[in-house]
């Protein structure tokens, strides 16, 4: 029991069953899944659908945090990268046309790669602190975004690009099987090369790395570049998740909620470790939270206000000194006698 | 030898002063008897007694000074152009400035138009709150302001002549006064789902209240649940996706703007149900690719937001150089389309 309790997915797995339970006995239905059309239809798909995009961004972030880093842009690359593929596809003649599709994804993720790199030089080649760094392209991503896109929003009708959001392979969203071969590629590259202990070293002490005979700086800007392909990807599923790329609001806040899920996760900001498979756990929560709230009929206006009491909950759960404080008060206060017979032998 | 150099200089240099500021007021002189047009036109602007300025209008065109909020919608795109072309059909001269969103920007703009004294100043404020400054200086110069689309909260109303803008709850109300018609024999309960704005800006919270004022009439409409999508399509089609496992009877779908209506399509069509048939949707702005949607059967009524308010601009500044009286409040001219009304207009539409 103790050694379960001490799995670094035990409290983030706990928080997520809470979760799904509250919504079992709100209402039974919530976990029915059916067939419609030739794909399987239901909240828990749609949780795993919409949770993409997060998921992406998050695992992304996971890698740059172990380097004691942070990318705050990973929600303006989100929106230059829906903008960059949509503007590519609907300049082109026939929009259905795979070759277009192609090419448009392919700029769209060539083009994240970039700004990636772009935010890893700021860190290792200027020096500048992580968080200033990427606040940079934070602000000016937008700015990017709407000028791809004229300051309009595009809509597409291509059903081709669609697939990527909406389309489904055996009966599944086709969404969640690009998640997974991220996810694959991420955890087999950092748990089964030297590569996680790179970045883990790196994020301990990069200077110690460095004399130790690991190029700090190259894997510093490479997990901003992964960082930066993975908001791409999450770019591509949300515009093609409603064919139309929007440069003001795609992707807004996604930063916040990508560090969030990170930290659920048992990511320490502090950088050295990192569970990727946390991470994904922490994303799963963060968007079931939102469909539970869609689903209870919360007013909007204190939307928000749960979300936050929630998330304090769970980060107070997951804080090992708050949970001893707790269970300390709580023994103390059943034996009330307890201090007093010692004091007086 | 050194001072007297100096002296000389400072000398030469009085001597200069004075001979330029001779130059300029003979340079006024001379204007004044050379362009009377130009001449007519100072007092009108400057005595703020606009009975004056009719002749000046006559003589000359029009300077209409206007500090648009930037580009940042097509909503806003269609509005510029408006003001833009409905300028030249009436002969104005227009002096079009874009503010970027941002407030220094514009005020530095409306500076600039007192400055050049043009005849009638219009903006749409990026902002509520921070004009008075700007705007009495504007009425000490004796210009008049128009507001266009969004007002100001300044407690002396002199300081403009009129806001012209949408009326958002009269919005509302025309979507909720459409249900209520559709529905006045419902024998059974209507069930309404609304998604709203972003949560507290002033088109959802009006909006908002229209519709359920006049729903409210027939206690048959029932709004069983309501969710902000932000204005946006990814969050319509969230939250949507989430309305039709959690309430499995949706009649009617109310979006507060065309994009989340059209998000919400894309997710009634992913429950293998139909748009505009299955659930009925009402939905408000009426932008080209609503309006498409509209055409196609799979918004049922839209209430336009109109951004083509350049006319009214336009008559407004006539009607306030010539001295007319002219209402506080111009509300813009709205109109709604039904699904086939929608594919009648469509191709018109400018934006």
């Amino acid at each position: 029991m103790n050694r379960i309790m001490k799995h670094h997915l035990f409290w983030p797995l706990t928080m997520l069953g809470a979760l799904l339970l509250f919504n079992l006995f709100h209402s039974p239905d919530f976990f029915s899944i059916k067939m419609q059309g030739g794909h399987l239809y239901g909240n828990m798909i749609d949780i795993l659908n919409f949770g993409a995009p997060l998921i992406l961004v998050a695992v992304g972030m996971t890698l740059v945090i172990a380097t004691k880093g942070i990318d705050l842009s990973v929600g303006s690359i989100v929106a230059i990268a829906g903008a960059m593929s949509c503007m590519t596809i609907s300049k082109g003649e026939d929009q259905n046309s795979l070759s277009l599709v192609l090419m448009a994804v392919g700029l769209a993720l060539v083009l994240s790669l970039v700004l990636g790199l772009w935010n890893g030089l700021l860190v290792t080649g200027a020096g500048i602190q992580p968080i200033i760094a990427t606040l940079i392209l934070m602000v000016a991503g937008r700015g990017i975004a709407q000028l791809i896109t004229d300051g309009q929003i595009i809509t597409l009708s291509s059903p081709k690009y669609a697939y990527i959001g909406t389309g489904s392979l055996a009966t599944l969203p086709f969404s969640i099987f690009i998640v997974a071969v991220v996810f694959a590629a991420a955890s087999l590259l950092t748990r089964k090369s030297a590569l996680g202990l790179f970045i883990e070293s790196v994020g301990t002490n990069p200077q110690a790395s460095r004399l130790a005979g690991i190029r700090s700086n190259i894997v510093i800007v490479a997990v901003y570049m992964f960082c930066g392909l993975c908001a791409g990807i999450a770019g591509l599923l949300l515009s093609s998740n409603v064919s139309s790329a929007d440069g003001n609001n795609a992707g807004l806040w996604y930063e916040l909620d990508a560090i969030l899920a990170v930290v659920i996760g048992g990511t320490s900001l502090n950088g050295g470790r990192f569970y990727l498979s946390g991470t994904l756990v922490g994303a799963l929560m963060i968007q079931t939270l939102s469909t539970t709230i869609y689903s209870v009929g919360i007013a909007p206006e204190i939307t928000l206000v749960v979300k936050a009491f929630v998330v304090l909950a769970v980060c107070l759960i997951q804080s090992e000194s708050f949970r001893k404080a707790v269970i300390r008060r709580w023994k103390t206060r059943h034996y009330p006698g307890e201090k007093e017979v010692t004091r007086h032998a | 030898m050194k001072s007297f150099k100096k002296w000389g200089v400072s000398l030469a240099l009085v001597a200069l002063m004075v001979v330029v500021s001779a130059c300029g007021g003979n340079n006024k002189g001379s204007n004044a008897s050379s362009s009377p047009a130009e001449s007519s036109k100072a007092p009108a602007t400057e005595s703020a007694s606009p009975s004056e300025s009719a002749p000046a209008s006559s003589n000359k065109k029009v300077v209409l000074g206007f500090a648009q909020v930037g580009a940042e919608s097509g909503w806003r795109t269609a509005n510029t152009n408006s003001i833009k072309e409905s300028a030249g059909e009436a002969g104005f001269d227009l002096k079009f400035s874009d503010a970027q969103q941002k407030q220094e920007n514009q005020i530095k703009a409306i500076r600039s138009y007192i400055q050049q004294k043009v005849d009638v100043i219009a903006f749409s404020p990026v902002v509520e709150s921070g004009w008075d400054t700007v705007l009495k200086e504007a009425k000490d110069a004796g210009i008049p302001v128009i507001l266009t689309d969004r007002s100001v909260d300044s407690k002396d109303t002199s300081y403009y002549k009129t806001f012209i803008g949408s009326d958002f709850v009269e919005e509302g109300r025309k979507a909720g006064q459409w249900v209520l018609d559709q529905y006045k024999d419902a024998q059974k309960d209507v069930n309404i789902v609304e998604l709203q704005g972003t949560t507290g800006s002033a088109p959802a919270n009006d909006r908002k209240s229209g519709f359920q004022e006049m729903i409210k009439s027939n206690d048959k409409l029932k709004i069983i649940a309501s969710q902000t999508g932000d204005f946006t399509r990814a969050k319509g089609k969230e939250v949507m996706q989430a309305f039709l496992k959690a309430h499995k009877n949706i009649d009617v779908l109310y979006a507060h703007n065309d994009d989340m209506a059209l998000g919400a399509i894309q997710a009634i069509e992913a429950a293998g149900l139909v748009p505009g048939k299955d659930i009925v949707i009402i939905s408000v702005d009426a932008v080209k690719d609503g309006m498409t949607a509209a055409s196609e059967g799979k918004i049922n009524f839209i209430v336009e937001c109109n951004p083509l308010l350049g006319p009214q601009l336009m008559q407004a500044v006539n009607d306030v150089l010539a001295n007319k009286e002219i209402p506080q409040r111009i509300v813009t001219e709205e109109s709604t389309f039904t699904s086939e009304q929608a594919k009648e207009a469509l191709p018109t539409r400018k934006y």
